[in-house]
């Protein structure tokens, strides 16, 4: 294997990596709230398409839209029941009301699916361009996750409920006071928040083997990228996302791939301490 | 420090309680009592030191177990590759974590809030990922210990009820330090950062020196308890060492017993073991122990967010002389 094979495979899991840390950073930046249920959600959307492919029979990318339907719902009502009542205690209530979260989910499915590992039995063959050479679902995943942020962007800047976002997460009391019914925004933004994850973790499913467990290691690249796009920005987020994966395509060919997680969790310290703001700066 | 402050009964209460249920064990000389009241000895201690950062301080560490991780680590190094007595194995043990605690808080606690918290997660991965690469501790599959080691202390058997009385020692000795530094001058200043860093800087806090040495008083206990734990065990492996799961379940006990006290903590970690060990046997729950455990958290910070201590101090005020 030639280092551009790699490096076109890291890119392309790189955008996918995008969309979980921009589901994530969305939510840290509305509400100032980290979602430690990140990544049991990123493996619901995993299993949403697995059982939407063997149970309905619909092809998986109808059902990552289904899943993202559920992501969204599921958002909310996580929200109403577990955050909302913290949402102006200090950091410690929300960080282990969502764990609180991540248990439940992880022990329900651990019920439901075992540990042992699930794979979509899907596969769109291979595309080839001059010497690299790639799954295609890689190739739709990373087209997929530009859409979505493009959807995001759109939702954000072009509508109206995009705007009671925007003005919740700039400053919640005084959108209260223009009339904004801020605890619904927050919801709502929740559940962006989960469905993007969803979304990330469905597309990720049309290419590996999964299991209830997996979405933790996605959960702890989304903080990598968000903070190293900036809090609450989602462009940055996509262009952590990609930096990322380069990094992860790039790296095993200079070392043995057991040490790319430690040079990612120092560039993760080592970002917080220098430029906790994030790379590309943060959106407050 | 004054001496004045021992006169408290809710301190001596509180270690009069962990002693009688650390010797009902030894006393009815069973060796499976042993094994469940330390667990839960253990919990004590690394919650009681987490409540130094966390509850005092009000710094939010997901990495509390990289020092009982890192002190396993030197501890079982010392003892294998240089044949250390376990003595001085786990002093070395608390010392490293010190001093990790040490150039690690001068570097991060620097950050706040959510911030904080975050780097702790990174530092937590990072020390495991880099451990599983560090090939004089063995790589990934970490240090074994050579059963011959336990014949110096008469025996496996007997070299059990040896740690158990030290775990024992560890755990009344932590109750003390964290009710010494809670009403020390230090210990005052560590609250006042919590409630408000800047105020408690303008009132003369020296507070980047006070947080840092909160978080290496928060360590060593840790480390010292690691070498122990992972000796009794006779190896020690990289997932085991440093898994954040332990780190939140710490996290877990401290708010299910009331941060920022000294009884709190006790409570917290005798209340989760004592479930998760129902939970675990029980038929019914034995599989979603998992979803129950979060189920309880949840209730816990929604609803007493001051945790059980927290909550019997504000409903009955005259428990609060003998609840610390």
């Amino acid at each position: 294997m030639d280092i551009l094979t790699f490096l076109v495979d890291g890119l392309l899991i790189g955008f996918v990596y995008g969309i979980a840390a921009m589901g994530l950073t969305l939510i840290w930046g509305v509400m100032n709230v980290i979602n430690l249920s990140h990544g049991p959600i990123i493996a619901l959307g995993m299993f949403g398409i697995y059982f939407a492919a063997t149970s309905l029979g619909v092809n998986p990318y109808v059902g990552v839209i289904l899943v993202s339907f559920a992501g969204l719902l599921l958002g909310m009502l996580i929200y109403a029941i577990a955050i909302h009542r913290v949402i102006n205690a200090p950091h410690l209530s929300t960080l282990l009301a969502t764990f609180a979260v991540n248990m439940i989910i992880i022990g329900l499915g651990t019920t439901a699916f075992t540990t042992s590992a699930y794979n979509v039995d899907f596969s769109l063959g291979n595309i080839s361009v001059g010497p690299v050479n790639t799954p295609t679902t890689r190739v739709i995943a990373a087209l997929a996750s530009v859409l979505v942020t493009g959807a995001l962007y759109f939702f954000l800047y072009r509508t109206t409920l995009g705007k009671y976002v925007r003005a919740v997460t700039d400053n919640r009391a005084a959108a209260e006071l223009m009339g904004i019914p801020s605890a619904r925004i927050l919801a709502l933004s929740f559940g962006l928040g989960t469905m993007l994850a969803a979304i990330a973790g469905g597309l990720i499913a049309t290419f590996f083997p999964f299991t209830i467990l997996s979405g933790g290691a996605y959960e702890l690249k989304s903080f990598v990228v968000g903070v190293m796009g900036g809090v609450g920005n989602p462009l940055g987020a996509l262009i952590g996302g990609l930096i990322l994966g380069t990094f992860e395509g790039v790296i095993p060919a200079f070392m043995p791939t057991s040490w790319v997680p430690v040079l990612e969790f120092i560039l993760f310290v080592v970002i917080l301490l220098v430029r906790p703001t994030g790379l590309l700066g943060a959106k407050k | 420090m004054s001496l004045k402050n021992l006169k408290n009964p809710g301190l001596w209460l509180t270690l009069v309680v962990v002693f009688i249920l650390g010797v009902i064990p030894i006393i009815n000389n069973k060796a499976s009592a042993r094994e469940e009241t330390l667990t839960v000895l253990l919990s004590v201690i690394l919650v009681s030191s987490l409540n130094i950062l966390l509850g005092y301080t009000g710094y939010i560490s997901f990495g509390h177990i990289v020092f009982y991780g890192m002190g396993g680590y030197v501890g079982l190094f010392l003892i294998s590759v240089y044949g250390w007595s376990l003595w001085t194995a786990m002093a070395a043990g608390g010392l490293a974590s010190g001093l990790l605690a040490f150039l690690l808080g001068s570097a991060i606690l620097r950050l706040r809030g959510s911030y904080f918290a975050l780097a702790t997660i990174g530092i937590n991965e990072a020390m495991r990922a880099f451990i599983s690469n560090f090939e004089p501790f063995g790589g990934p599959t970490g240090i074994s210990l050579n059963f011959q080691v336990y014949n110096q202390y008469g025996g496996a058997a007997q070299a059990l009820w040896t740690i158990y009385y030290v775990v024992l020692a560890l755990a009344l000795g932590n109750i003390l330090l964290s009710y010494l530094v809670k009403t020390s001058k230090f210990g005052l200043g560590l609250q006042a950062i919590r409630e408000d860093e800047e105020a408690a800087e303008v009132m003369g806090v020296v507070t980047p020196s006070s947080k840092t040495w909160a978080y290496v008083l928060s360590a060593v206990l840790p480390g010292m308890v690691g070498v122990l734990f992972f000796f009794k065990n006779g190896n020690i492996e990289p997932g085991p060492a440093f898994r954040l799961h332990l780190s939140i379940e710490l996290l877990v006990m401290v708010m299910l017993g009331g941060y920022g006290t000294i009884a709190g903590p006790v409570l917290g970690a005798f209340g989760y073991q004592r479930l998760r060990g129902l939970l675990l046997t029980s038929d019914l729950f034995k599989n979603i122990q998992l979803t129950v455990a979060g189920v309880l958290l949840l209730v816990i910070i929604l609803f007493i967010p001051s945790g059980a201590v927290g909550w019997i101090r504000h409903r009955f005020p005259v428990t609060r002389r003998y609840l610390p």
